[in-house]
């Protein structure tokens, strides 16, 4: 399950449509354990492209020692689709770095931002729930459009 | 010299799940070498079977990352500190 407070959602969806028509990148910050998603850390696409992204190594870096700072750890990335599906293409899932990672999905393909989180262990990718917490309080539950 | 390498969460289990390690060399090479000999089980995650950098890696001395400078030959210096996070990247490829 992938908890995500909700300004921590806008900020997802605002990188993701800032970046367009390139596809756009983050890493989150949190427990990757429960899921809990404290921190978003927009970063540059390094591959300035509307089909691969890279996240930018040097905010990366900076991104991590953040987190830790904070108590908590990198847990994941979140990207745009920016005219396909939320959901890992072959070229996500062979580069997946992290089976503890949360990997979150935006599709910018539709009218409304599609976002959707999964885990990939070994080339297997299973969808998680996606909670946004608006003052602690669940506001939706599923995948969120 | 030792130095301080941080290691990323993939790599952990292969140092007895320790988030910080020490290895030794001047260079970023002889520091991953001494790494993978001390730690095997990361051997094929950091450098490849050629012997280069592994391109699903970052290597970092201090705030720099070592593609950037010499890459395995970047200098270490005495107290630097060696950080090593996965590459992140992907896209829908289409």
């Amino acid at each position: 399950m992938l908890r995500l407070p909700a300004p921590v959602y806008t900020q997802i969806v605002g990188h993701c449509l800032s970046g367009l028509p390139d596809e756009a990148c983050g890493l989150l910050g949190g427990d990757p354990v429960s899921g809990a998603v404290v921190t978003c850390y927009p970063t540059r696409n390094v591959a300035g492209s509307a089909k691969l992204y890279t996240v930018d190594p040097g905010e990366h870096l900076r991104a991590d020692r953040d987190a830790e700072a904070k108590g908590t750890a990198i847990m994941g990335v979140f990207h745009s689709h920016t005219h396909t599906d939320a959901y890992p293409s072959p070229t996500d899932v062979a580069q997946a770095p992290d089976p503890e990672w949360h990997y979150v999905l935006v599709s910018l393909r539709d009218t409304h931002p599609m976002v959707r989180s999964f885990r990939i262990t070994g080339g297997r990718i299973d969808e998680e729930p996606v909670i946004v917490e608006s003052s602690g309080r669940p506001a939706h539950q599923g995948s969120s459009r | 010299m030792p130095v301080e390498v941080r290691l990323p969460t993939v790599l952990r289990p292969h140092a007895g799940g320790r988030s910080t390690v020490t290895a030794n060399g001047a260079t970023i090479g002889e520091v991953l070498g001494d790494l993978v000999r001390t730690y095997p089980g990361m051997a094929g995650q950091v450098l490849t079977e050629e012997g280069s950098l592994h391109r699903f890696v970052n290597v970092y001395v201090d705030d720099d990352d070592v593609r950037y400078l010499e890459q395995l030959d970047t200098k270490v210096a005495d107290g630097a500190t060696v950080s090593i996070l996965p590459a992140v990247a992907g896209g829908s490829g289409r």
